[in-house]
This record gives C-alpha cells, sequence and structure tokens, in this order.
C-alpha cells in the first residue's frame, strides 16, 4: 500500500520494498542494556544533591525489527521516562542502547542528529505536543527543515510542502490541512498531526508515548487502526508504551511490564496475559475491568500505594505489596535479594523469586478467559464498517471546528 | 431504575415505592458568544433508593453537566435551565431557593469529583474540610466534628487516619486523595451519592481499590448510587442499570447486561466494538466514522445519523425520542414506527436469547 496522492509520491516505497518480508524474523533493532535514569533530588541551602528518584533502575531489553513491543506499568513506573531517554531526549544515567547496531548514548552534533531521523517519538498529549502558533506546515516541515541535505532538498519550500501534504494524506487527514492551526482540529485529528510529524522524517522507530490515552474510545480505534496499517506501509517498529492493559494487548506482540523502574516480566502478549507469572501482572491484569458483564475476575486488590522511586524497597521492589509473599508465608529472599530477571521458559522473562509457585487457580480466577464469541446483537452481528478512502484507510470525518 | 412508570420495561425492576431522584425533561443550555449550546437536550430518568445506574457516554455527550444540574452548581447565566424538573424525594429541587439548596447539597446528596487534585483545598488540611460540611449540616462541635472525620477516613480504608487528618492534601497521593473525597461525601450520609468520573485520574489498581470501597460504602450505607463514567469497563461492574448519552441525549437505557451484550442503538454497538480486546487481535478495530456534532449546528433528525452506517430515511428528518419508544429502552427508527414507516426495519432483540448467553 503506498501513498496514492497521485503526483508520484511514495516517500517509504524504497525502504518498504527493501525490508519486505524482514519483518517476521526475530532481529533486534533496538538493544537496551542496563538502561539506568536517575533525577538527582537537590536540598538545602546549597542546593546539595541529597538523593535520587529512580525513575528507570537497570531495564535491559530488545525490541525486533518490525513488532510492536507494549511496555505497561502504572504511573511513575519509569515508562515514559525509558521512552524518552532511550530516544536520547534526556542522557541516560547508565547504560547502553543501539539502533540496528548503531550505540545510540553519547552521541553528538552530526552523529546524533543522523541517528534523531531513523527514531523519533509520538506523544501522548495532542494538545500539548502541537505548538500553537504554528500552521501544521511548519509543525511538521520543522523537522525535515532541520534533517535537510542535498540528496533529500528538504531544505526546498516546495519539496518540503508537498511531502507535509503526503504526509497528511498517509494520516487520513486533507492535503490543504497544511495550512491551518492546531486548535482548528479536534483531540483525534491533532494525534494524527503528531504522527504525521514523527513519520514525515521516515524512521525505523517510533517510540509511542501513551498515544491514545487522551483519547476518547470511538477516536482511540480511529489512531490505533491507523498506528497498524502505517506500520506495514512504512515497515515501522513501535515500542508502544502505554497504562491501559486492553490497548496494550490489543496492539502488541510481546510485552514488558514495568513496577518501579524495573522489568518485573516480558513475554508473547498471548502467553503474557493469559499465563502471567509475576504476582504484579496478576494483580494489574486481574484490576482491569471488563466490558462484559460474564466475566467475573476474582480481583486481587493491592494494598497502598506505589512506593517512591525515591527509596524503592530493598530486595524484591514489589515485596511490601505482594500477596504471593503473603500467602508463602513472607520468605525472606523477598526482601533482601533483588530477583534476577530469568527465563521461565520460551522466552518468558519474570522477576520474582517464588514465579513458579503463583497458583495457576488464582491467575485462572483473576484473568479468565472470556468466550471468544460475541453474543449477536440481532439481526447484525456487528455495524458494518464505516467508509474507507481509496487507500483502505476509514476516511475521518472532516467536521472541524473554526472550519 | 425506572424509565417511565411502565410496568412492561423489561430493564425495571420491581416496583419498589417512589423514586428517590426522577429527572423530567431536563435541558440545561450553555449562552456563549457564539450561541446556545445545548449541553443537556431533555432527558428523563430516575433512580430508587438504593439502587445504582451508570451514566456513560464520551466527552460532550452531556453526562457531567446533568450531575451538576442536579446539584445546581452551574452559574446561571450562562448556564440556564429552561424545562425540566429534578425530584428527589419528591421536592423539586430546581424550585428551591440557594438557601434551601444549600441543605441539600452534601447532606442528602452528596458528589465525588473527578479531580481529586483540584478538587481539594490546598491550604485547609482533610480533617478541615471534611469537619466543615459535618458541622455545618449536622450542626456537631468543632470537636465532635474532627472526630467524625477521623472516624469517616477510618471508614474509607485510610491508615493511621488521626495522623491523617492533620494533613494537607498535597501529603496524600492521587489514591489517598481520592479516598478522602469519598469520606467528605460520606461524612453526612447521604441518600444520594453521585460519582462523576471517580477513577479516571487513577491507575487500574488503584482504581480498583475505589471501585471496590464505592460499592463496599454503598452496601453499607444503602446510598443510591449514580455513577457518571465513560469507561464501559467500570460500569459493567458497578452498576445495575444504565443510561448512554450522546450529544445531550438520551439514545439508550436498561439493565447492563443487557444494554452491554445486546446493544440495540447503533451509537452503544458502535461504541463497544470499538473497545480494542484479546479476541479482537489482528483485525481492525471497528471505528464510529466522523465526530460529534458540532453543538452549534446540531443536524436535524437525530443527533448520530451523520456518523450511523445504518441511517435510513426517516433518520435525517425526524428526531427519534426515548420517551416515544415503546419499551423506551432506545430512541432509534430501527425499532420505533418512524412517520410514514409503518414497520421499523429491526426488532427488539429477545430477552431469553440474552438470558440464555448469560
Amino acid at each position: 500500500m503506498t501513498l496514492e496522492t497521485g503526483a508520484g509520491a511514495t516517500p517509504a516505497a524504497p525502504k518498504a520494498a527493501a525490508a519486505a518480508g524482514a519483518a517476521t524474523a526475530a532481529v533486534p533493532l533496538v538493544e537496551i542494556e542496563g538502561l539506568v535514569k536517575y533525577y538527582p533530588i537537590v536540598g538545602g541551602f546549597l542546593r546539595r544533591h541529597i538523593g535520587d528518584v529512580k525513575a528507570v533502575d537497570g531495564v535491559s531489553f530488545e525490541v525486533r525489527r518490525g513488532e510492536v513491543f507494549g511496555l505497561v506499568g502504572e504511573s511513575g513506573c519509569g515508562k515514559s521516562t525509558l521512552g524518552k531517554t532511550l530516544i536520547q531526549l534526556q542522557p541516560p544515567t547508565a547504560g547502553q542502547a543501539s539502533l540496528d547496531g548503531v550505540p545510540i548514548f553519547g552521541k553528538r552534533g552530526k552523529e546524533l542528529k543522523k541517528l534523531r531521523r531513523r527514531m523519533q517519538i509520538i506523544f501522548q498529549d495532542p494538545v500539548g505536543s502541537l505548538n500553537p502558533r504554528m500552521p501544521i506546515s511548519d509543525i511538521i516541515g520543522e523537522g525535515l527543515l532541520a534533517q535537510a541535505d542535498a540528496e533529500n532538498h528538504w531544505g526546498d519550500r516546495k519539496i518540503r510542502d508537498k511531502r507535509v501534504a503526503d504526509y497528511l494524506q498517509a494520516v487520513g487527514l486533507r492535503r490543504e490541512y497544511s495550512r491551518r492551526y492546531p486548535h482548528e482540529f479536534s483531540g483525534g485529528q491533532r494525534q494524527r498531526i503528531g504522527i504525521a510529524r514523527a513519520l514525515a522524517l521516515d524512521p525505523d522507530f517510533v517510540v509511542c508515548d501513551e498515544p491514545v490515552s487522551a483519547l476518547d474510545v470511538s477516536i482511540q480505534s480511529q489512531i490505533l487502526n491507523l498506528l497498524l496499517d502505517l506500520r506495514r506501509e512504512f515497515n515501522l517498529t513501535y515500542l508502544f508504551i502505554a497504562h491501559n492493559l486492553s490497548v496494550v494487548q490489543y496492539i502488541s506482540d510481546r510485552v514488558g511490564v514495568m513496577y518501579l523502574g524495573k522489568l518485573v516480566e516480558l513475554s508473547e502478549v498471548e502467553e503474557l496475559y493469559l499465563h502471567p507469572r509475576h504476582p504484579y501482572s496478576v494483580a494489574l491484569l486481574s484490576a482491569v475491568p471488563d466490558a462484559d458483564p460474564r466475566i467475573r475476575k476474582k480481583r486481587l486488590v493491592l494494598k497502598g500505594d506505589v512506593p517512591s522511586p525515591a527509596a524503592p524497597p530493598s530486595g524484591c521492589r514489589f515485596h511490601t505489596r505482594c500477596w504471593l509473599r503473603e500467602q508463602l508465608g513472607n520468605p525472606e529472599n523477598c526482601s533482601t535479594i533483588d530477583p534476577d530477571f530469568r527465563d521461565i521458559g520460551g522466552g518468558h522473562l519474570v522477576a520474582c523469586h517464588w514465579a513458579e509457585k503463583v497458583p495457576t487457580s488464582v491467575v485462572a480466577s483473576a484473568v479468565p478467559t472470556a468466550e471468544e464469541t460475541p453474543v449477536a446483537a440481532p439481526p447484525a452481528a456487528g455495524p458494518p464498517t464505516a467508509p474507507q478512502d481509496a487507500a483502505g484507510r476509514p476516511t475521518e470525518g472532516s467536521t472541524t471546528s473554526g472550519a | 431504575m425506572t424509565l417511565t412508570p411502565d410496568p412492561a420495561h423489561p430493564a425495571g425492576s420491581v416496583a419498589r415505592g417512589r423514586p428517590l431522584l426522577e429527572v423530567r425533561d431536563l435541558r440545561t443550555y450553555f449562552h456563549v458568544m457564539d450561541g446556545v449550546v445545548r449541553a443537556v437536550d431533555g432527558i428523563s430518568f430516575s433512580i430508587r433508593a438504593g439502587e445504582t445506574l451508570g451514566l456513560v457516554g464520551e466527552s460532550g455527550c452531556g453526562k457531567s453537566v446533568t450531575s451538576l444540574s442536579i446539584m445546581r452548581l452551574h452559574d446561571m447565566p450562562p448556564a440556564e435551565i429552561p424545562t425540566g424538573e429534578i425530584l428527589f424525594e419528591g421536592r423539586d429541587l430546581l424550585a428551591l431557593s440557594e438557601d434551601e439548596m444549600r441543605q441539600v447539597r452534601g447532606n442528602d446528596i452528596a458528589m465525588i469529583f473527578q479531580e481529586p487534585m483540584t478538587s481539594l483545598n490546598p491550604v485547609f488540611t482533610v480533617g478541615d474540610q471534611i469537619a466543615e460540611a459535618v458541622m455545618l449540616h449536622q450542626g456537631l462541635s468543632k470537636k465532635a466534628a474532627w472526630e467524625k472525620a477521623v472516624e469517616s477516613l477510618k471508614a474509607v480504608g485510610i491508615n493511621n487516619p488521626e495522623r491523617r487528618v492533620k494533613q494537607y492534601p498535597h501529603e496524600m497521593s492521587g489514591g489517598m486523595r481520592q479516598r478522602v473525597m469519598i469520606a467528605m461525601a460520606l461524612s453526612c450520609d447521604p441518600k444520594l451519592l453521585i460519582a462523576d468520573e471517580p477513577t479516571t485520574a487513577l491507575d487500574v489498581t488503584i482504581q480498583a481499590q475505589i471501585l471496590e470501597l464505592i460499592r463496599e460504602v454503598q452496601d453499607r450505607t444503602g446510598a443510591a448510587l449514580l455513577l457518571i463514567t465513560h469507561d464501559l469497563g467500570v460500569v459493567a461492574e458497578t452498576v445495575h442499570d444504565i443510561v448512554v448519552m450522546y450529544a445531550g441525549r438520551i439514545v439508550e437505557q436498561g439493565g447492563v447486561n443487557e444494554v452491554l451484550l445486546a446493544p440495540k442503538h447503533p451509537y452503544t454497538e458502535g461504541l463497544l466494538a470499538s473497545i480494542p480486546s484479546k479476541g479482537k487481535r489482528g483485525e481492525r478495530l471497528n471505528v464510529i466514522r466522523g465526530t460529534v456534532p458540532n453543538p452549534f449546528n446540531m443536524p436535524p433528525g437525530c443527533n448520530f445519523a451523520p456518523r450511523c452506517p445504518y441511517a435510513f430515511e426517516p433518520c435525517t428528518e425526524h428526531d427519534p425520542r426515548i420517551e416515544e419508544a415503546d419499551p423506551p429502552d432506545v430512541a432509534c427508527w430501527l425499532y420505533t414506527a418512524a412517520p410514514g414507516i409503518s414497520t421499523p426495519p429491526r426488532v427488539r432483540p429477545r430477552l431469553d436469547l440474552i438470558e440464555a448467553v448469560r
């Protein structure tokens, strides 16, 4: 599927062709090794360094080429910090990361700029992330201008504007919208602009930082469909950061669960959602309310709040709220030894000393497998699909305020 | 909840006396520079004592405006309530004087707001804020009110309430602040609790705690609950009856199982189908095309017609009203004979079918 602009614009065609079929292989695109990000806490009259907020505290995983890697966790667990550090919006405290074998950290100047083009981010807040004083053409074009060189001719206004229009069309907006300002768009449309901005540079790797959490559910589904279409079209790899477990389950191939700056579980999506092995993941999944009233989950309500990342608990960070530890009679190693992030078979990684002791009965009642057969709402099983444009993408309504 | 006095209504629980709260043809308009926004445009529903009703819809559908209208918390002008009655135990709240209303607010009807951050006063301790309401409504002394504050913090599961009561909101986490809000709402033993998106700002494990707490206090105190939310999952497990709003109108209502398992209105159907879930992996999600209509320029006929995949002739001309449907469970010409069309295209799903699946 290419952009059918009628003007022969196929911004991603060469790359898509080159990488076609490569998406299935488990080749790591991004490798992260022991990533640490601390924010210093300063205090006192002399603004001395008195501690650290350990936002990300030693995280290692890889994102495979062509996959959607979902990263879930509650607020303050460090998932957004990880995303922002990874694409060098802020320097890491320690650790290594590479994109396609090229080290990401420690680069400056031209080298860094070259790398930036290959990794982009889509932000959560579609209002705050677009400059209200810039027309859309400048918002999307700014990155192009910064990355302009003799090869791509993005310095040329005409070429740049055409590319902006191409990408507006690619995200389901009208080409003419490039003259408008952010306030003229709805939340869903703004998020589309944010996506166009990220993709216009033709990146390989896109960090999606809570891209749908500010949107209503009917708009959310439009954006999720769009992200999946674009992944196929432009051969993208996503790191999809979200707190909504259902969204992550829908979109991801593999999922990592974070708690207080660390990964506690990582696995293929089906495996993780059906057979969670970390007591935190089990509790998290059991807490998700389901719109199907037939599903009755046995909820594992966690006590208290997440401890402060400035002073995380000793040993396993989850031990202060762990229901499994309680069931096992408070074994000592939970509070003294930080568990390894170990493989319990088939690439399912868990950071828990007692992962094998998680009772299957508890998992089964906390994460019941819903019947797959939806109730047919007579007479139709579901609404007919929305009308689609030539590219097979649903057209978005053109009701724009202030149009 | 019953809709209108209609014994045949499938969702209607057996009549148990007069409803506690009855909203009749409520309209709330806002007069702004560009014209009039009909945020709530003629809705009716009722709650009996001890019952739970969920009011759901997407942003801008008028669900929060409805709750603020019940509490009479809109500034008038710009707001205006041109018609409608809000009967609480038979008294019309809209006809009360401000002084009388103040006796109802917080005392008979209490509200839990969405933002635990902004709904608490940052310069007073939480104890002061809870005690204020108790002193005002129950005429307790300062000391007794303070004790009541400690007691109500304990009742919502806050550890060490004697210490917490002296703390300021900023010293507490989001979940804790929401507990304080609930404690405050419950301090005067209200008969009706209105919870406006009580868990939207919270993480899912904290949300589970708060929903559990709301259920528990509702069981314990027997207060009726009006839960306002956009999250169909939260509704599914918290309430018995549900009202779905779209663009200021009620489009569908009924028991929570019926509405969520066998939605009738195309909007409800589309909304449910667009929720991502496990079963939908690898498929495209359903999309409700277009966006909510511009409030200054509502479409003629059915508000949902421009986005509706089933829209046919009467939809763009005639406005379906839920009160005119029989039974009044859905406002849609697919189920009700439209002017000029004697047989509606669809029949209502059979209840025994839903029972069988359950």
